[in-house]
């Protein structure tokens, strides 16, 4: 395994180096041009005309009885036209919904590709053993002219894609602004079509009719867990196509019986689950960490805000409050309380006392932490009768959640509005802001 | 006789995908028939690997647990994975599929399997597939396997009648109405599941994909009646049955594939020659302009159309 490894990636085999620099081509014009499909709500589209060119291959074998690339590729092509055509034709012809028509021409032109695939292997032509690889893919199997001529369409179609970046942006995702400043409308959307039938075209020899729709739909997918913009993602989306081009080529080396198509499929699928789960900017970790973090900040603003009532209550600032007292004025579960505790003590808002009695005070820090929570909670109980005239016994819960929330500009604006008020509406001090009080 | 047994299992395929294929069409959620069909090979490798045999009723659980895998990961990628429902479909089932081609082609000496005919099955051997029970042949497997699935399938429909009708047409006023509306949509789905795979088996995935969406949507422009809609679909299913049939004869070429292009014959010509809403009658009518009190297609959004 491991020489066979070195073997591929030392690139010493001519065949090698056509097959991987054209697939990754591939992956990277594939995976960029998915991220509109994908954000434009159309992903299955590129499904539907991945499967209609089937027939424009056949067709084109037909006429010509060789399979010449070129023509090969120029069949598809128009096949993928017709299919676009078709559907759109459908939607708006009839009442028939835009899901019904891609199933539709998805299994009849796939149905028609079929039924002249196997015409031509019963007619007995000898050239067409081969033609079956457009159904899954073989990258092993692919001539160096095959590879040159889909490689360069693909290089085309990235070259586009990054030439007239800003112009598909804006025709993809707000086509009225568009229009009102003079785009073209109808012929960028010809380009962006043409884009996506000429990319699946020249992507079926590698991964097949049947998942090329996965290689535009998959990268996308996963790109968009990394960036909320377009330009990053459509970046990250042909790395992922053209790292799963890579792996999926180099097992199509090792084990050549084994199809190029479904192992690329599982690399992107892979990479989408790794994004899923770990990307920095919308991953589910990230997520959790997030939710997690809230809900720590939350426990521990609620400890400190617990220990200030109760200095408030007996104006003991020196006093050590144990555990039970503690339970006592704020009912939560033991074990958070003490790791909340601990994390406080940590970070210098609390000091542990052990001894008789075992617990905790306020360090001068955390005081000025707990005073600026409890003004917030008094601060928005006073805002809710005063402003939104709610009475008064209903305003203790909203507050519980709002001073977790309320940054220093609303604090500042409330100030403002309030007129620095002295008291709550259940007549409690609100405390004032200190000098370097605020944390 | 041969002719005969191809026939009837191509029959008993397409009314069984067609029944349940027309709650999808008019769910907008055709594309799960394209999903599911894809989607259970992995369920299919992984029953054969076990069992050793092509025996039915481990790949039928293989599979169905695989469908309903499809529908349940799809819509939680979707809700969990902010992803649009087309794009996690797309995910769930490519993947699927090509783990599923890759099992086989692993295993290509213990399964015997082969890709294309998943793709485009392998109905002409059908009538070779003989269920032998208590040494008495009971004729071909792939219809007696059919012929139950239709039967669930019919049961379905019609003792769950007008819950589904409204489901079909209106979730929230299922919902609002108390229509146990999850049952009624994991129900369909296994339906779907099961006929997918039933149909699959013998007819391919792709000809599942045709059988599920196009007689159905084929009806939809020919009434406006679900009773006849679910009924006109699966005429349409078995006249593109035994036409199909005919076609791959003359053309010596594949059935199901064959078959997949009639039934869009059909869809063709109910789109133009519809009398309800054909575009050829419109056009006529339009000439005598009474197409304003004949705008029957309105009520669709302008915007849902494919482009790319």
């Amino acid at each position: 395994m491991s020489e066979l490894f070195t073997d591929f990636f030392l690139l010493q085999d001519p065949n090698v180096r056509w097959v991987l620099a054209g697939t990754i081509l591939l992956g990277l014009s594939a995976g960029a041009l998915g991220c509109f499909a994908v954000l434009r709500e159309r992903a299955l589209v590129g499904d539907a005309v991945a499967h209609a060119v089937l027939p424009g291959v056949c067709l084109a074998f037909i006429i010509t009885g060789d399979k010449d690339p070129f023509m090969l590729l120029i069949g598809s092509v128009v096949f993928g036209w017709i299919s676009l055509i078709v559907m759109d034709y459908i939607v708006r012809n009839s009442k028939i919904s835009s899901d019904t028509s891609i199933g539709m021409v998805l299994s009849v032109f796939f149905g028609l590709g079929v039924v002249m695939l196997t015409y031509i292997q019963s007619s007995g032509n000898v050239n067409q053993s081969g033609l079956d690889a457009f159904l899954f893919g073989n990258a092993a199997s692919m001539l160096p002219e095959d590879v040159m001529l889909f490689g360069f369409v693909s290089l085309m179609v990235l070259v586009v894609i990054i030439l007239m970046f800003k112009e598909l942006k804006l025709v993809s995702f707000d086509p009225a602004y568009a229009k009102v400043i003079g785009y073209p409308l109808k012929r960028m959307e010809f380009l962006i079509a043409t884009l996506l039938v000429v990319t699946i075209t020249a992507g079926l020899q590698a991964v097949g009719v049947v998942l090329m729709a996965s290689m535009l739909i998959i990268p996308a997918a996963a790109a968009r867990y990394w960036t909320d913009s377009l330009r990053v993602m459509l970046v990250v989306a042909a790395i992922v196509g053209g790292v799963s081009a890579i792996s999926g080529s180099f097992a199509s080396y090792a084990a050549p019986s084994m199809p190029t198509g479904p192992l690329m499929v599982v690399s992107a699928a892979f990479l989408f689950t790794l994004s899923f789960f770990f990307a920095p900017a919308r991953g589910e970790t990230r997520k959790w960490l997030k939710r997690r973090g809230q809900k720590e900040k939350v426990k521990r603003e609620n400890i400190l805000k617990t220990l200030y009532n109760l200095e408030e209550s007996d104006g003991n600032e020196t006093k050590v409050r144990t555990l039970q007292e503690i339970l006592k004025r704020r009912r939560m579960v033991k074990k958070m309380l003490k790791s909340g505790l601990a994390s406080l003590d940590k970070t210098g808002l609390v000091e542990h006392f052990t001894g008789r009695p075992d617990g905790y005070v306020l360090t001068d820090a955390g005081r000025n932490e707990a005073k600026r929570i409890v003004r917030l909670h008094r601060l928005w109980e006073l805002y809710l009768t005063e402003k939104l005239e709610i009475a008064g016994d209903h305003v203790h819960d909203d507050a519980e959640s709002m001073e977790h929330v309320i940054t220093p500009e609303i604090e500042a604006e409330l100030l403002r509005i309030l007129k620095n008020p002295e008291a709550d509406p259940h007549d409690k001090k609100i405390p004032k802001h200190t000098i370097n009080g605020n944390r | 006789m041969s002719t005969f047994w191809i026939i009837l299992t191509a029959c008993l395929a397409a009314s069984a995908c067609s029944l349940v294929g027309s709650f999808l069409v008019l769910r907008k959620q055709a594309m799960l028939g394209d999903a599911i069909s894809h989607a259970v090979l992995p369920g299919i490798a992984i029953a054969f690997l076990l069992t050793a045999s092509r025996n039915t009723f481990p790949m039928l659980i293989g599979a169905g647990a695989f469908g309903l895998l499809t529908v349940y990961l799809t819509e939680k990628l979707q809700l969990r994975g902010r992803l649009m429902n087309d794009a996690s479909m797309g995910i769930v089932f490519t993947t699927l599929f090509a783990i599923g081609v890759i099992i086989i082609t692993l295993f290509a000496s213990q399964v015997d399997l082969d890709q294309e005919c998943i793709l485009y099955g392998e109905i002409a051997y059908v009538p070779w597939d003989l269920w032998i029970f208590n040494g008495m042949n009971m004729g071909p497997r792939p219809v007696w396997i059919l012929g139950f699935v239709l039967m669930l399938n019919i049961i379905f429909i019609v003792s769950c009648y007008k819950e589904l009708k409204i489901y079909a047409f209106d979730r929230q006023l299922a919902i609002s109405m108390g229509v146990p509306v999850m049952l009624i949509h994991y129900g369909l789905m296994g339906s779907v599941s099961f006929s997918t795979i039933a149909a699959f088996e013998s007819v391919g995935a792709i000809l599942v994909v045709a059988l599920i969406v196009v007689p159905p949507a084929t009806a939809y422009l020919l009434t406006e009646r679900l009773s006849r809609m679910l009924m006109l679909s699966v005429v349409f299913g078995i006249l593109s049955s035994i036409s199909g049939y005919y076609l791959a004869l003359w053309t010596n070429s594949s059935i199901a594939g064959a078959i997949a292009v009639m039934t869009g014959v059909f869809f063709g010509l109910a789109l133009f020659f519809s009398p309800l809403d054909g575009i050829f009658f419109r056009k006529y009518r339009g000439a005598r302009k009474e197409l304003n009190e004949l705008s029957l297609e309105s009520g669709k959004p302008v915007a849902e159309y494919p482009q790319v």
